[in-house]
């Protein structure tokens, strides 16, 4: 177990290694100029040079990757070019507020997929079960910002029952945890649906029920707990799908967070922000796939790591 | 049992498109596909309008886009174009984004997967710990990110899309070939003095076609997600070229008082990416024995 989570942990580090060196490498090459927009128009030639020298934008790649990479390794993730903050510390501020939503978004996921997986189950076969999986099939294919642009149109609005937008309250939280939550509901729902239906065939569930356990307490106390366990460890690889999902849910509604954070950067040609959030989110990725693996051993003793 | 049956060769095209026929939901998927793709071949002859004509008569007297019906079948937009046109060679770029994103995708991830489960040793073990570093990648952000790099035009983004959606599809492929490299068939084949190209076309690379085919078609409706999203970012395609995203991109400002210039486009990418789900869910269902029989 040790010798497998030593292995895993630097193989995680030297995909962290390559994601880094694979992102500086595309940002080096992007023909918008940084020191342009940090300059303005009006600067002159000189300005711009020493601009760009006092950044160290006019050493060579490799020279700025490895000032990057030793800093990274401590904790320093360079400065924003046009906020004049530290990366660390604009992304310390933001994060709270993306964790918050991705809290809310595998809330909502979890809630809707298991419920709809379980009933799907339970009527298989019946026209409930054929509605519910079309139903999870429309919500895979539902872009995730008409999904907010809808439910932002309908419940905010039409209906003012939730803010329009902004960050705060329980209420601001809804409509964009729902947004985040719906495309991995499908997913879920259809997981759920097929482990419970292999979990209801075995025997000890008709074991259950000759004992005369009420179909309620045999669905509740023996099928579910071990229908749910592979599914958890499907959360773990969900983080990756919602670093993404950030983006545009975080842009619909104005949500301060990572997401909103490096799409401006990216808009601004804010480097070392673009840097700094793909870094935090590839980690976290490579974290949720680790745990992912990790926690498969408890949840079924068969699975030995190796 | 398994190993007989994926040893016969892959189902027959004709049963199993006569199986797929039987679906009412593939064939709803199917209805649609053929219904968009109509539209867009057909835009130049079925478009009343031409797609960046600003009309006179588009806008109401204060400068507000006109609600759907009458002369405008769904309505104007913000600069008074008719919005109906503008879907229809919207759709265009639609599928040929998801057609042609998907496509390079798919021979991507083939040739990776392929490659490294065919020939192990350092090559499999360099691509496959390749694959790992992509799958580390948060896809959405490389995507903007490569948009905003290179001035995204139709191919651009395109390619783009390419580029990060090939990953899924050389992992599947990559299992695929390692477990298919250690069936009796091909041990056979060795044995008997086959060359490794003989193994490799004859006997692998046509059992992968039924995964192939599904993952294609379920492929797409991925693509035309991501294509929608880029777009409505705003680092999709660009505006005038109409894109079924950056009609809601141009637009959203004003969707309060004009839904439907974000509804009907939204619905219309929705539709597309569900048909394509559908069919696939189907295919696979119909192309792969082990998954029958679990509904």
């Amino acid at each position: 177990m040790l010798g497998y989570l030593t292995r895993r942990l630097i193989q995680s580090a030297l995909i962290l290694l390559g994601v880094s060196f694979i992102t500086f490498l595309l940002l080096y090459v992007l023909p918008a100029d940084p020191v342009r927009q940090i300059a303005g128009r009006s600067a002159t030639a000189q300005t711009v040079e020493n601009i760009r020298h006092q950044l160290g934008l006019d050493q060579p790649l490799m020279v700025q990757y490895w000032r990057y990479l030793t800093g990274l390794v401590q904790g320093d993730m360079g400065r924003s070019y046009l906020q004049k903050t530290e990366v660390s510390t604009l992304i310390a501020a933001r994060l709270p507020a993306s964790l918050l939503l991705m809290a809310g978004g595998i809330a909502c996921e979890l809630l809707i997929g298991l419920t709809l997986g379980i009933v799907a189950a339970v009527f298989r076969g019946r026209p409930l079960d054929q509605g519910l999986m079309v139903t999870s099939f429309v919500a895979v294919s539902a872009p995730q910002f008409v999904v907010g642009l809808l439910l932002l149109y309908v419940f905010a609005v039409q209906l003012g029952w939730f803010p329009i937008g902004g960050y705060g309250t329980f209420a601001h939280l809804v409509l964009p945890a729902v947004t985040l939550g719906i495309m991995g509901s499908g997913w879920y729902s259809r997981m759920m649906r097929s482990s419970m239906v292999e979990v209801l065939r075995q025997d000890y569930i008709r074991t259950a029920r000759a004992k005369g356990l009420t179909r309620g307490r045999v669905l509740l106390r023996h099928a579910l707990p071990n229908a749910i366990l592979p599914i958890i460890a499907m959360i773990g690889i969900d983080i990756g799908i919602f670093m993404g999902g950030i983006v545009v849910v975080e842009s619909v509604f104005g949500w301060p967070g990572i997401g909103q954070l490096a799409w401006q950067a990216i808009q601004r040609v804010d480097i070392p922000i673009i840097m700094g959030v793909t870094m935090v989110s590839a980690t976290a990725i490579v974290l949720g796939n680790l745990l992912a693996d990790l926690i498969t051993p408890f949840i079924d003793p068969r699975i030995k790591l190796r | 049992m398994a190993d007989t049956a994926a040893s016969l060769p892959p189902t027959a095209p004709a049963s199993a498109l006569r199986r797929l026929l039987r679906r009412k939901l593939a064939l709803f998927g199917l209805a649609i596909i053929v219904l968009v793709v109509g539209g867009a071949v057909c835009a130049p002859w079925i478009a009343p309008f031409a797609p960046d004509e600003q009309l006179f008569d588009g806008l109401t007297l204060f400068g507000e886009p006109l609600p759907p019906g009458g002369q405008f079948l769904m309505g104007t937009d913000l600069l008074g174009r008719d919005l109906f046109t503008r879907m229809l060679y919207g759709a265009r770029t639609s599928l040929i984004i998801g057609v042609a994103a998907n496509g390079v995708a798919l021979v991507i991830g083939t040739l990776v997967g392929v490659l490294a489960g065919f020939r192990r040793g350092w090559l499999g073990a360099l691509l496959m710990r390749f694959t790992d570093l992509m799958m580390a990648f948060p896809a959405l952000l490389l995507a903007i990110c490569l948009a905003a790099i290179f001035q995204p035009s139709l191919w651009i983004v395109a390619m783009v899309i390419a580029l990060v959606n090939w990953v899924q599809t050389a992992r599947v492929v990559y299992t695929e070939t390692t477990s298919l490299a250690e069936r009796e068939f091909v041990a056979a084949e060795k044995t008997l003095g086959a060359s490794q190209a003989r193994i490799l076309f004859r006997h692998i690379l046509p059992h992968l076609v039924p995964t192939l085919i599904v993952w294609g078609t379920l492929g797409i409706s991925v693509t035309v997600l991501l294509e929608a999203t880029l777009s409505f970012l705003g680092v999709g395609v660009q505006p005038p070229t109409p894109s079924w995203g950056n009609i809601i991109f141009e637009n959203q400002t004003y969707f309060q008082a004009a839904p439907w210039l974000v509804f009907i486009p939204g619905a219309a990418i929705l539709l597309l990416a569900l048909a394509f789900n559908l069919v696939g869910d189907a295919l696979r269902d119909v192309l792969d024995p082990t998954q029958r029989g679990n509904d």
